[in-house]
């Protein structure tokens, strides 16, 4: 079943010819209304007639992280200030956010990719979807609520936290879908156990949208025998209307990627230029429809590849690969390139060890992994911890090329997080 | 016959935890006859005989702790000179490793408790030596 049969299944050649039409146009208006644009295209000695192809688009100038602080807090319009509906703003770690704006158009597209992936996932109107994830400026929420109520679905926004409450509302509306982070759902799944919540008995739950981190498949597998669901990997960041930019149909096979909405190129990050199909590079989207605040050639910093296969669903929307890190997020460790995800997953293949766990950099260069230990994996004996320790330590030598102190701490011992996890503390005197 | 149990608990190596543990334990109105700690590095292991190990294991386990029940081998020696080495050396001759022990003497009555791979096995060598293996009760009334 499709939400938008005609635009999901388009196939390739007039997709494509779709995607040069809308580029087009997004070129003529950004170079028309977007005098950031302009001054690019009149360095680069660069007109709107010059696209003639969906090739040209290389030709276009790159917009990066920067470049959207640099004009904030409205310098990218391309509509009057009086013609926006909604602001949201992107969770900026250090300095201004990044300020993104909708025009009613824009608003409504958003639920509109986000109906059509909740349709994808197997979600019906008479489902009740109970968003836990923050309302309020972020586009997490807001934008995934406005998808569910297109579909009909009863939505609870419920926000994040408070895991008391939550299992409340599951009980009491009888909850279907639930949207979430991937470590807000870990930690649901411990708190359900510890309060002797057995989903599967207690609760409705059916399916779980989990997203705005990267995550691995063990993850993926843990969320879902811990909360007795489905888990649907989404893919989506503020820049690009948030969730909804790319989701995971029902064969859970890597997320179809709305290319009618937007144009995909997965380059080389150093030199710039695309990787060879299939491979892994940075994700960077141009906007299509986005009438508001079109984007060109975006720099997302995320790290993924594209699957170009046809997907069994019917659906011909490339697929992404699982994002493999933010290029953001890599650590640099003894010269060594590591991404966070590489070490979840080593931790969550380990029988014996729990859910949560910390990143550490600390001296000069030295990297501590702290993880809880579970009931499973004590015997009683500091000898056993001892080479479990040293076994876990083994396992990430492997994968990441340098050896880390591992150390087991106690179940509650490392903070908690109910919205985005923070795993990497850094701590070194370099 | 009754095993003697400990209960063991997992902890980090820091000031107060102890203090949080037994403080669990006193709640749960148990008495310790008995106690080790090993620390390594950033964390132990405690060990308690109390006179309920079955209830200490769950109040520890509902206060978030992760523990364990173990079982071990209380044996009574002769209090003199050469009572441990005849233990420890019966239990080399049939091969058996000793993984933790320790030993007191209360009321005039020398114990050794033991930790062992084979329980069994070694229970059954020791009662062949006419050393008394103590039961729950009776290492609880020592």
């Amino acid at each position: 079943m499709f939400w938008d049969e005609t635009h999901e299944t388009l196939p390739r050649p007039d997709l494509e010819r779709l995607q040069l039409q809308r580029l087009q146009e997004t070129v003529r208006r950004v170079f028309a209304r977007v005098p950031f644009y302009q001054r690019k295209f009149n360095d680069l000695g660069l007109t709107p007639e010059a696209i003639r192809s969906l090739a040209d688009l290389r030709r276009l100038p790159f917009t990066t992280n920067a470049d959207l602080r640099a004009n904030y807090p409205a310098g990218l319009l391309a509509v009057p200030y009086d013609q926006t509906l909604r602001l949201h703003t992107s969770s900026g770690t250090t300095g201004k956010p990044k300020a993104l704006f909708f025009s009613r158009q824009d608003v409504n597209n958003a639920a509109e990719l986000c109906a059509r992936a909740f349709i994808a996932t197997g979600v019906r109107a008479g489902d009740v979807f109970q968003n836990m994830m923050t309302y309020g400026m972020f586009t997490g929420a807001l934008v995934t609520h406005y998808g569910a109520e297109k579909v009909g679905c009863l939505v609870i926004p419920a926000g994040p936290g408070n895991s008391e409450r939550q299992v409340m509302l599951m009980r009491d509306f009888g909850s279907t879908v639930i949207h979430l982070t991937p470590s807000y759902a870990l930690y649901l799944a411990t708190f359900l156990e510890k309060h002797g919540v057995e989903p599967r008995r207690d609760l409705q739950l059916r399916k779980a949208f989990v997203g705005a981190e990267p995550y691995t498949e063990e993850t993926r597998r843990k969320i879902e025998e811990g909360l007795g669901l489905d888990v649907y990997n989404s893919y989506g960041l503020s820049e690009m209307n948030g969730p909804g930019v790319a989701f995971e149909c029902e064969q859970k096979q890597g997320m179809h990627l709305w290319e009618d909405h937007f144009l995909v190129e997965i380059l080389d990050p150093e030199t710039d230029e695309p990787v060879p199909e299939g491979q892994s590079g940075e994700l960077v989207l141009t906007t299509l429809c986005r009438e508001a605040m079109p984007l060109l050639r975006y720099r997302t910093r995320d790290v993924t590849a594209l699957i170009t296969a046809p997907c069994a669903c019917g659906r011909t929307h490339r697929r992404l690969h699982r994002i493999t890190g933010r290029a953001d997020d890599m650590l640099i460790l003894r010269g060594v390139n590591i991404y966070p995800q590489q070490i979840e997953r080593v931790l969550m293949a380990q029988p014996g060890i729990g859910r949560n766990y910390l990143i550490e950099l600390t001296g000069l260069d030295e990297m501590t992994v702290k993880v809880e230990l579970a009931e499973a994996g004590f015997g009683g004996q500091v000898e056993q911890l001892i080479a479990l320790q040293k076994k876990l330590a083994e396992k990430l030598r492997a994968e990441i090329l340098c050896k880390p102190t591992v150390q087991l701490v106690p179940p509650g011992d490392l903070p908690v997080s109910e919205g985005k996890a923070k795993r990497v503390v850094d701590r070194r005197q370099l | 016959m009754n095993a003697v149990k400990l209960v063991a608990v997992f902890a980090e190596n820091k000031p107060g935890q102890t203090a949080r543990v037994t403080r669990i334990l006193a709640h749960a109105n148990l008495n310790i006859r008995w106690v080790t700690i090993a620390s390594v590095g950033a964390f132990g292991v405690m060990k308690f005989l109390v006179d309920n190990a079955q209830l200490a294991y769950e109040a520890l386990k509902h206060e978030g702790y992760v523990t364990t029940l173990l079982e071990v081998l209380a044996v009574e020696v002769s209090d003199q000179p050469g009572a441990l080495h005849a233990v420890a050396e019966c239990l080399a001759f049939h091969q058996i490793n000793l993984e933790n022990t320790s030993g007191f003497v209360a009321n005039q009555r020398a114990i050794l408790v033991l930790e062992v791979s084979d329980l069994a096995r070694a229970r059954e060598i020791l009662q062949q030596q006419n050393l008394r293996v103590l039961t729950r009760e009776e290492m609880l009334t020592l």
